[in-house]
């Protein structure tokens, strides 16, 4: 009898040891960092005059050694591919980071957004995500002093090369695409777009660049949890002065980045997906790189854009009740009804980083931009990969 | 009601409807600003195959770059320049924006509020929008002096 009690209470601890395990497994994803997953957190940024920025710290190092750096303020961007740190952030480091050749040439690149340019060399460093460490990763140093920015990149856009001007220490594009630029660099035509310089000494030329030497997302280069990554950030209400959330490694690998039954949207040969606003349909992106909900028109949306120093933002009146729906590349859609202040309302109050009702102008197109990641799971699965909603490349929410 | 929902859906393609193609290959074309007939250098510096399309208040230059990046530059009828888009990989914006293109690289270099990805250049004349995300880059420009009377360079794609 005594025996059986002791048993009983025996089982009893177990299970509930077992329990409450399995409890701050299920909390580690935003209080302690599990293995797959670490901080993000909107804030902003290195100048502190960041809107919705999201950042995150990412160690990188001499390929094979221990000789690393953390830099902190790296913006987590789900719109373009592969790893950016300035040539200042990188320290001592830098000088230790082997750069990529292509024959006698020294490999550079001039990596377009659709604002700016960033020129820099290529080279090769172990990244940590997570805890986890991609090995020999293709990364852009950017850094227009050793070699200057070219005509033909500076005829793109502006070359952003500092802290002020990038308004962090680099960027982490961890979108579904493995590498940057993908098979239209590999041409050895005039159809190359001219992302991949061969440079002697200060002459560079547009080269050829294999997809497997760009710049590579380094989350496809992780030994596991490579198929792709979740955003988790909570809902914000209003505006604040920070948001912590996790960027979680894998999907469906471990209890931490289970999709459940979250939708699919997979994208079109250009990256989008198809968003429907008041009868009308437009292409679509999910993307943490960009700061507000970027979408249209006034003439279609009905909301002016701010007459003041705030001209890239909308200004409604009042606030603007909206809905769009995005439809799913496996059937259903997914309406989305968010709000949109007045920009100039919104930063007229200082102190604050995180702005859930952002939004402005985009020339025909719908930007879900980092407020739509707010109260979130979203899941971005990387070309090719296989996860249990299929293969990638797609979002997921 | 329902014509009216109609009429509304289809308006943003009334231009589309309005076109014909009435020239292949055209090799005039120029930046934002220019004459239309003085200058045959966008397609030669971009190696672009060109059509040219007549609307009713403008014509449509479209090209498309060996890149697979389209542009469209519209010309009104007096033969200016007053629009450009894009859409693909960024173009030379140098080669587009003309005599405007440093103006527009002062301007978003100077943007009081930052916009992470995309700018929106106001500077009175030259409207500039760009959005989009790598490897997908849409763009218009314009200049608002030289849009014809009765066009809506917001529609402009």
């Amino acid at each position: 009898m005594r025996c059986s009690r002791v048993l009983v209470a025996a089982l009893v601890s177990l299970l509930s040891a077992l329990f409450l395990s399995c409890g701050s497994g299920s909390q580690s994803s935003s209080h302690v960092e599990a293995k797959n997953s670490q901080a993000i957190a909107v804030t902003g940024g290195p100048d502190n005059n960041y809107a919705n920025g999201l950042f995150t710290t990412v160690t990188v190092c001499a390929p094979g050694t221990s000789n690393c750096q953390s830099i902190p303020n790296v913006l987590v961007d789900t719109g373009s591919f592969g790893l950016r740190l300035l040539s200042s952030s990188l320290g001592t480091l830098g000088s230790s980071l082997p750069k990529q050749t292509s024959g006698s040439d020294t490999v550079f690149e001039c990596a377009q957004f659709v604002d700016s340019v960033l020129w820099g060399p290529v080279v090769s460093a172990d990244v940590t995500l997570a805890n986890q460490t991609a090995k020999s990763v293709p990364v852009q140093v950017i850094d227009a002093t050793s070699v200057p920015v070219p005509a033909a990149c500076k005829a793109i856009g502006p070359s952003e090369e500092d802290v002020s001007s990038l308004g962090a220490n680099g960027i982490l594009g961890v979108g579904f695409f493995i590498a940057d630029c993908g098979n239209a660099c590999t041409a050895s035509s005039s159809a190359n777009p001219g992302f991949y310089y061969g440079c002697v000494a200060t002459s560079c030329s547009v080269i050829s660049q294999a997809v497997s030497q760009q710049v590579q997302n380094p989350v496809a280069l992780l030994p596991n949890d490579n198929n792709g990554v979740v955003i988790q950030l909570p809902a914000a209400a209003n505006s604040s002065p920070t948001l912590s959330g996790a960027f979680i490694l894998g999907i469906a690998t471990t209890a931490n980045n289970s999709p459940g039954s979250a939708q699919v949207f997979a994208p079109d040969q250009f990256g989008n997906l198809k968003t429907t606003f008041k009868g009308n349909q437009y292409a679509g992106f999910l993307d943490t790189g960009s700061n507000a909900y970027f979408f249209l028109d006034s003439k279609t949306t009905g909301i002016p854009i701010c007459s003041s120093t705030e001209k890239g933002f909308y200004c409604p009146s009042s606030p603007a009740g909206l809905s769009a729906t995005n439809t799913s590349s496996q059937g259903g859609n997914s309406t989305v009804n968010f709000t949109v202040v007045s920009a100039s309302q919104l930063f007229s109050t200082g102190g604050n980083a995180v702005f859930p009702t952002l939004g402005g102008p985009n020339p025909a197109m719908f930007d879900w931009g980092l407020p739509f990641f707010f109260g979130r799971n979203v899941f971005v699965a990387i070309e090719g990969r296989q996860t249990p909603l299929g293969a990638g490349p797609f979002w997921a929410y | 009601m329902w014509n009216q929902l109609v009429r509304r859906r289809l308006k943003p393609y009334t231009a589309l409807c309005l076109l014909i193609p009435v020239l292949l290959s055209s090799p005039a074309f120029c930046a934002l600003g220019e004459d239309v007939s003085s200058v045959a250098t966008d397609q030669v510096h971009m190696k672009a195959s060109v059509r040219v399309l007549a609307a009713n208040s403008y014509s449509i230059h479209e090209m498309k770059t060996p890149a697979g990046t389209t542009v469209r530059q519209f010309a009104s009828p007096s033969g200016v320049v007053f629009a450009v888009t894009w859409q693909g990989f960024s173009p030379d914006l140098q080669q587009l924006l003309g005599e405007h293109f440093d103006e527009y690289v002062a301007s978003v270099s100077s943007q009081h509020a930052r916009r992470g990805r995309g700018v929106y250049i106001d500077t009175g004349d030259l409207v500039v929008e760009t959005g989009g995300h790598m490897r997908f880059a849409v763009g218009r420009a314009y200049l608002r002096s030289k849009v014809p009377q009765g066009v809506d360079a917001n529609a402009l794609q």
